[in-house]
Formats: C-alpha cells, sequence, structure tokens
C-alpha cells in the first residue's frame, strides 16, 4: 500500500580517546562539514520554523511573502544548530546531542530503505570529511540506539493518516503491534535494562528504556505510542503518526517490514478492517518479556485471558493483513505489497522453526548469531568487554569497521536495495513526493534558499527586499512530474517563482 | 497466498511449519554474492582483525547524551 512515510535516525557520536568530548559541538561539526562540502549554508536561519498564512494560491501550493527581509538573516555559525535541507530532500541538523538525519518522504517501505541507507553514506561521508581535518581527533558515528550505560537515543517513523481516524483506535490496535513487532525488526542489545546491570542479550535496543504506553514524550517517561501531532501538512486532513518505539536497521528486509507491515497495520485501522480487541495486560511490561527472550517462547496475557507469544500475535496481524488486502483489491501499489505480506510471512515461519535461518534479514538474529559463535569460540560470557564492543562496533557507519559492513561484503545479508540506488539517493530526492521540490531547489538555487523546511521553500530573490515563501503543505504536491521541468528550465529563482505562480499547465 | 496459508496452519497446530519459499528475487543491479555459506569461523577471524584493540577502553569510552 502506498503511503507517505520516512524514517528520522539519531546516531550515536564518539570520539576515541576522549569520552569527554561535546557531543553537541560534535554533532554541529558533522553537519556542518558535510554542507560546507555541499556548498550549504548550515546556520540555523537555514531551518525555516515560521509559517505564515499564504497570499496566492498556485497549483496546490501557495506562494507568500514573508516579513522577515533578507538583511535580518545575518550567519550566525553556532555549529550546535545547524540544520540543512540535502539536495536529496532529507533534514540534516543537530537533535538533542546527536546528528540527525530525516529522510525525505516516501511512499513505499523500499523507497524508505533506500533513501534511510543513503542517510548511512551522508553519515559515512561527514565522517571522511572530519577524519581529514589536521591536528583533530577523527570523530566516528554509530547507527544504534543506545550506549549500554542508561542513555538512548531514537529511530523514528512518521506515517501520514487521515486526520478522521479516531486516535483511540490508533492506540487499542497499535500497541499489541509495537509490543510484539521487535521480533521481526528488532536491532538486538547486549545487556539487560537501561544500564546493562544484568548480563545478556535481548531482541530490542529501545524496549527497556520504555515507561509508559502513551504520551508526549520522547526523551523521559518514553511512551509507546507516541501523540506529539505535527501534520506538517494541512491539519485538517493528516495526522502525522510519530513513532519512537524503533531500532536503527541495518538489515533491509527488518527495515522494510518494519515500515511496510506497521503501514498495513495502519491502514486496517484506519478503514474499519480491526474489530477484534487484542490489548495487553501491562503492555510496557510485555514489550520487555518479549524483548529479553530471543527464542521467542516468552509469553504475554492478552487483556481476553490468552497468553500469547510475540510471534503469535504478529501471525494476528499477519492474517489480518491478509485477508483486508484479499477483499481490498485497489492497492496502488501490489507488487509493494505483495514484498511485505511475503517478507512478513516468510520470516514469522523460520523466526518459529528455526530463528537462526533468519540471520540474513534480520538484525537482531545476525547480531546474535554472531555474538554467539564468539562467545563459543573464545568461551566469553555476555558481561565480557569484547562481547560489548561487539555490540557497539556492528553500528560503526564505517565499511572497515563496521561489522555489518563486513557481513554484507560477504554476502551474509540479504539485499533488497541495490548500491547504485542507495548513491543516487544520497543526492537526489524520492520523485513521488513534496521532496522533489524541496531537494531539486535546494540543488539547482543554493544559495538563493535562504530556508527550508518539511512545509515550505524561502528564497532570496535578487531586486526583491522580502523574501519569498513557497508553502508545499500537501506532501503529494511538488512532485518530479509537476515541477520537474519547471525547476530544471528555469534559469533562476525569479523564473521559478514566476512559473509557479502562473496558470496551472496540465 | 496458500503456501503461506498453509504454512499458518501447521504453525497453529504446533507442527513444523513447511520450508519457506525461496525468497524473491534481488531487483536487477542489487548486490549479488555467492559463496553465502562460508563459514562463520572465517566471519569471525575477520572481525578478530577490526575489532577495536582494546575492548574495555572502547566500551568505557562510548558514553552517549540522552536523546529522543
Amino acid at each position: 500500500m502506498r503511503r507517505i512515510m520516512g524514517i528520522e535516525t539519531e546516531y550515536g557520536i564518539s570520539v576515541p580517546g576522549d569520552p569527554m568530548a561535546n557531543p553537541m559541538l560534535l554533532s554541529g561539526q558533522v553537519v556542518s562539514v558535510y554542507a560546507a562540502a555541499l556548498g550549504i549554508r548550515s546556520n540555523q536561519t537555514s531551518w525555516d520554523y515560521a509559517f505564515e498564512d499564504p497570499l496566492h494560491d498556485a497549483r496546490g501550493w501557495h506562494l507568500s511573502r514573508s516579513d522577515a527581509d533578507a538583511s535580518h538573516l545575518t550567519d550566525v555559525e553556532d555549529p550546535t544548530l545547524a540544520n540543512v535541507v540535502l539536495p536529496n530532500g532529507a533534514r540534516y541538523y543537530v537533535d538533542h546531542a546527536h546528528p540527525e538525519y530525516s529522510s525525505p518522504e516516501v511512499t513505499t517501505p523500499r523507497d524508505a530503505v533506500i533513501w534511510d541507507r543513503a542517510g548511512e553514506t551522508v553519515a559515512l561521508e561527514s565522517v571522511r570529511l572530519l577524519a581529514e581535518r589536521p591536528g583533530e581527533r577523527p570523530v566516528n558515528l554509530y547507527k544504534n540506539n543506545t550506549d549500554g550505560k542508561g542513555q538512548s537515543y531514537g529511530t523514528h517513523e512518521n506515517y501520514l493518516m487521515p486526520r478522521r481516524t479516531a486516535f483511540p483506535d490508533i492506540v487499542r490496535h497499535l500497541i499489541p503491534f509495537f509490543v510484539t513487532r521487535q521480533v521481526i525488526c528488532g536491532a538486538g542489545r547486549v545487556g539487560l535494562g537501561v544500564d546493562s546491570r544484568v548480563a545478556g542479550y535481548q531482541i530490542s535496543q529501545r524496549a527497556d528504556f520504555f515507561e509508559a504506553e502513551v504520551g508526549l514524550e520522547t526523551t523521559l517517561k518514553r511512551p509507546i505510542i507516541n501523540t506529539r501531532d505535527e501534520p506538517h501538512a494541512v491539519a485538517d486532513l493528516y495526522r502525522r503518526l510519530h513513532v519512537i518505539i524503533g531500532d536503527a536497521n541495518q538489515f533491509d528486509v527488518a527495515s522494510l517490514l518494519k515500515l511496510g507491515t506497521t503501514s498495513l497495520v495502519l491502514g486496517m485501522i484506519e478503514t474499519g478492517h480491526l474489530t477484534q480487541d487484542w490489548s495487553m495486560r501491562r503492555p510496557v511490561q510485555a514489550l520487555q518479556t518479549i524483548s529479553h527472550d530471543p527464542g521467542l517462547k516468552a509469553t504475554v496475557e492478552l487483556l481476553d485471558g490468552r497468553h500469547v507469544t510475540g510471534l503469535d500475535v504478529q501471525w494476528m496481524y499477519h492474517d489480518a493483513a491478509r485477508a483486508w488486502l484479499d477483499r481490498r483489491g485497489n492497492d496502488p501499489v501490489p507488487g509493494a505489497t505483495e514484498q511485505v505480506m511475503t517478507l512478513w510471512a516468510e520470516a514469522l515461519t523460520r523466526l518459529g522453526t528455526d530463528v537462526m535461518s533468519c540471520a540474513r534479514d534480520i538484525d537482531w538474529v545476525a547480531k546474535l548469531q554472531l555474538l554467539e559463535s564468539y562467545r563459543s569460540r573464545d568461551r566469553l560470557d555476555w558481561d565480557d568487554h569484547r562481547i560489548a564492543a561487539i555490540d557497539l562496533q556492528w553500528a560503526d557507519v564505517r565499511p572497515e569497521k563496521g561489522l555489518v559492513h563486513r557481513l554484507r561484503d560477504r554476502g551474509r545479508t540479504r539485499e533488497l536495495v541495490a548500491p547504485e540506488e542507495i548513491r543516487a539517493a544520497r543526492d537526489t530526492p524520492p520523485e513521488d513526493t513534496r521532496a522533489w521540490f524541496r531537494g531539486r531547489c535546494v540543488s539547482r538555487f543554493s544559495p538563493a534558499v535562504v530556508s527550508a523546511s518539511w512545509d515550505s521553500v524561502v528564497f532570496e530573490v535578487p531586486g526583491r527586499s522580502s523574501l519569498q515563501r513557497v508553502p508545499i503543505l500537501e506532501p503529494e504536491r511538488g512532485t518530479r512530474e509537476q515541477v520537474g521541468i519547471l525547476i530544471d528550465e528555469s534559469a533562476d529563482v525569479s523564473t521559478l517563482l514566476t512559473g509557479l505562480a502562473g496558470p496551472a499547465e496540465s | 497466498m496458500p503456501a503461506q496459508e498453509h504454512a499458518r496452519s501447521q504453525h497453529r497446530e504446533g507442527e513444523p511449519p513447511e520450508a519457506p519459499e525461496p525468497p524473491p528475487a534481488p531487483p536487477a543491479g542489487a548486490a549479488v554474492k555467492e559463496g553465502l555459506t562460508d563459514d562463520i569461523d572465517s566471519v569471525l577471524d575477520e572481525i578478530d582483525g577490526v575489532l577495536e584493540s582494546n575492548a574495555e577502553e572502547f566500551v568505557r569510552g562510548f558514553v552517549q547524551k540522552g536523546g529522543q
């Protein structure tokens, strides 16, 4: 099924030999060095936080004048506020004490994987650029979600939903799904408890950091369902479901399943297909119970009294999705949907038979297989430093150090996307969302693009004293089909804006 | 998906499910490597070569501030 969505990844950041290095400053350097290499401004003014009522209607979006005067936008280079839009339409910025890559909006799970992996190459390039600085220590980035010492940082998903879907329905039907989804998309973690005080291995990076069922928080008392409601789109029509419970994935199958199955479950909720109540007793505890049992035998209790495993619950959602899809028959992207359904059934079947048979597909299984082999060879306990080191180095973005890269190069991962697709996605936006307009404007007209955000691009136009803001409130407006030629053929920003404001071309 | 339904019903009865269908072919151009079964020992040997030399110091030095 088709849906506007995206993945945000906060990267772990570390300077070898200098654990006290300021992570805000380092994160700012990570973003700034990459932006500078592309010739993009990276100061805080380059993200457009404001939004104004539009004056002018133009082909689905609006053209408006900003009160801000160009002369007010002097560059104040505070690296901790680095915040840019990349040529592929992504946002790359400092979030708290981590560099974050927020992928551009895509419409299929496979595209979500492609543009998320493009973010890995952005992170790698930042590391490489920083390593070239003479006399400075290198900075390393890690695609994981915890330091194992009590701190966690997120990998969030965003899904556009119709506003009319009742939030209580979302909560009721999503919690059992989110509690159990980790069996197909957990990234695996050494240590139990937020500070790893109990030795062992668990399925999820994030499970131990959740304390509530529903709430607005993302950094304290993290909830299974986050209620943040910033649609970054026409608020009357859309809600943007902000999902904070996921792990950072490096395996394509797990990543595709994370996005694909969640989108399908949302589709079932939106259409009222899910009628049975699979609510759990104590879902936060259930989340951790399932995470702490890589053998997948642990059961949790539903409100109706049944005791079920994580796999059982996933099969319930899978079978409901199968029935829903068979009845529906109007899927705009049936191939993409069938890929999700096939991989979902295959993963659940394999996990129920022989967990290790998923070692090519699912992060937590691959990591467990590697760690168990290592432990067995060297007779190591779970609390050995080498085991913890492998868990961290697993996520190093550098191919020569990152253990997932080592497995991939040996053909031990199932790749769903091609290297050339990832390379292209680093510099090119998805064609079928407003990310095309945003990213291509950055590529084509920087430095006239003084700021941009999810729902606007602001231009400085020669000969005009005020800035020109182009709102892009409809996520599916501003596609390559709609504006590709106009952007390519506009010699300058003035021509572009005239073209946007002009009569619609069919 | 009759094959999957079949596997599912077996799963429900507590029987080992049928072997899953072969994975779909990767898209054209995807990296397809032969020799998927290279033994795990050689993987471990390679990891020995790239693992941070002082594991204890590396783990102790990996300290993050909380994020979202």
